[in-house]
């Protein structure tokens, strides 16, 4: 009684453990081979990167002048796409919640069409919307909307999902009806979440809608890639600068939000 | 109303959980209008249980239980919750939104009483908004009514939520547990509040308790669980102080 118990041999060498990384390194060198990654070309075609990169080191500044607007419309793009998404979401999100919809029925209904939503890739929604609507920053911004839909509804059932029971027990107790239950127990304890999530979303937006206007879907994009393909890596330069300045400083300004939401 | 009607009646109600758990069993019970009923038994006896379905948060399995002589059983939707604003609860947790001003807090008493868009619009009556600051005068927090609640000590946050149950104007109160989690002193507060709402407005209350000495300070009849089973019940006149080893004598095995 009360002694330490042995280890069996699985415990004792971390089988499990070593087993799960040889698989895991097997895996690795298993997809190298079948994909036919060759190491020494990625190496010795390190040359051309460099000098890439020594033409893009003069960068055309005239050039600053036009890409103001583009930049503007690609911030603009990812505000309007991540709110229109938002919206949409937060119904579906208390329609997820394990701890508002009894009923697993609803509950996975919504989830498969979340998770559905979730799968396409927002280069193929863009593709998707370009079709659709035509080549401009509309078609940026439904693709920016329904990507927006697909993470920040994930994001906020979760969300719902964590909060303390008590006051909806206690609203409930009351004889608050659903609506009620979520407007006065519900959303006071995850509104800040939600903000939070939000700049987050429009954060990755804003990063995802520089691509967008490559496959015609409005913003800076449709510059970046006239700047590529007619060679002019002096603009080139210009553009990628403009998107690394905005990208950090809305970063800097939702970080800054957020650690004062939460 | 008849003044000799019970305000709630049990009639052999039992509770069998999912799992097969007996929660109550056969328990015959009358609660008469203005009583102050405290229960006591040990944790896991029943109490909890027995005081939700008062209100249908837990739905009975067999028997039948009346309160103002409607029976609970078939009430569903708008009729639910009709009868649930007439009855306040008190938690042990206190169960406020912690976020939200102690102002909102007491007004989400009174959501019952609006149609949906205009509470979730926050669109309260004078006449409620005023009733709210009474509630809170009342239980000695009137200062505090701009304050989150998560500002407040233990004791004045179950304060509050005895002003919010105030605020739906029951006719019964519900409380689980209300003081387990307060020091000796903001106890005598809280127990006190519920008194003072039982005899100046005549609300029937139901108090869990698990500590005797309080049991027999403030009720005005003594009912003891074990098991599920109703094991006793007496006015406070007729209650001894042995009477409570019987209840909370461990069930044999």
């Amino acid at each position: 009684m009360n002694q330490v118990p042995e280890r069996t041999f699985m415990q004792k060498y971390h089988l499990k453990g070593i087993g799960w990384t040889i698989i895991f390194i097997l895996l690795l060198f298993l997809s190298s081979v079948m994909t036919e990654v060759n190491w020494g070309e990625f190496f010795s075609n390190l040359g051309q990167f460099f000098a890439l990169l020594g033409r893009m080191a003069n960068p055309d500044w005239q050039y600053t002048n036009i890409v103001v607007q583009p930049i503007i419309e690609t911030i603009q793009m990812a505000l309007l796409g991540t709110t229109l998404g938002t919206l949409v979401a937060v119904p579906f999100a208390f329609l997820a919640a394990r701890n508002l919809v009894k009923s697993p029925l609803v509950r996975g209904g919504i989830r498969f069409f979340l998770n559905l939503v979730r799968t396409l890739p927002d280069l193929l929604l863009a593709a998707l919307f370009v079709a659709i609507v035509g080549i401009g920053p509309t078609a940026g911004v439904w693709t920016l909307a329904v990507f927006s839909f697909g993470m920040i509804s994930k994001l906020f059932y979760e969300t719902v999902e964590t909060i303390d029971s008590g006051p909806i027990e206690a609203l409930q107790a009351a004889g608050a009806n659903r609506v009620q239950i979520i407007a006065f127990a519900v959303v006071p304890q995850v509104v800040n979440n939600f903000v939070s999530y939000f700049l987050y979303t429009f954060e990755i937006n804003v990063r995802a809608s520089t691509v967008l206007g490559y496959l015609g879907a409005g913003g800076i994009g449709v510059f970046l890639q006239r700047s590529l393909s007619s060679f002019r890596y002096d603009q080139t330069a210009v553009i990628i600068i403009a998107i690394l300045l905005v990208v950090v400083v809305i970063d800097g300004l939702s970080n800054i939000l957020r650690e004062k939401l939460l | 109303m008849v003044s000799e009607q019970p305000v709630i009646s049990f009639r052999k109600v039992s509770k069998i959980y999912q799992n097969g758990t007996v929660g109550l069993k056969d328990i015959e019970l009358d609660i008469q209008a203005g009583e102050f009923v405290v229960i006591v038994g040990l944790s896991g006896a029943g109490k909890s249980t027995l005081l939700r379905t008062i209100n249908k948060m837990h739905e009975i399995s067999s028997g039948e239980l009346l309160v103002n002589g409607v029976s609970l059983a078939p009430l569903r939707g708008k009729k639910l919750r009709a009868l649930r604003r007439e009855i306040g609860m008190i938690f042990q947790n206190f169960n406020l939104v912690k976020r939200v001003s102690v102002q909102r807090n007491v007004l989400s008493g009174r959501v019952g009483y609006y149609p949906t868009w205009k509470s979730v619009l926050g669109l309260f009556n004078p006449a409620d908004k005023k009733r709210a600051v009474a509630a809170l005068q009342r239980v000695n927090l009137a200062e505090k009514i701009y304050a989150r609640a998560d500002e407040l000590s233990g004791g004045q946050q179950q304060r509050v939520a005895v002003a919010r149950a105030f605020m739906q104007q029951p006719r019964i109160i519900l409380a689980d547990e209300p003081v387990a989690s307060l020091d000796p002193l903001t106890t005598t507060a809280v127990m006190d509040d519920l008194k003072n709402l039982n005899q100046e407005f005549k609300i029937t209350t139901i108090v869990n308790l698990h500590s005797v000495p309080l049991a027999l300070k403030y009720a005005d009849r003594i009912i003891g669980l074990r098991a599920g089973r109703l094991v006793y019940n007496k006015p406070i006149d007729q209650v001894a102080t042995q009477d409570f080893a019987a209840i909370y004598q461990e069930e044999e095995k």
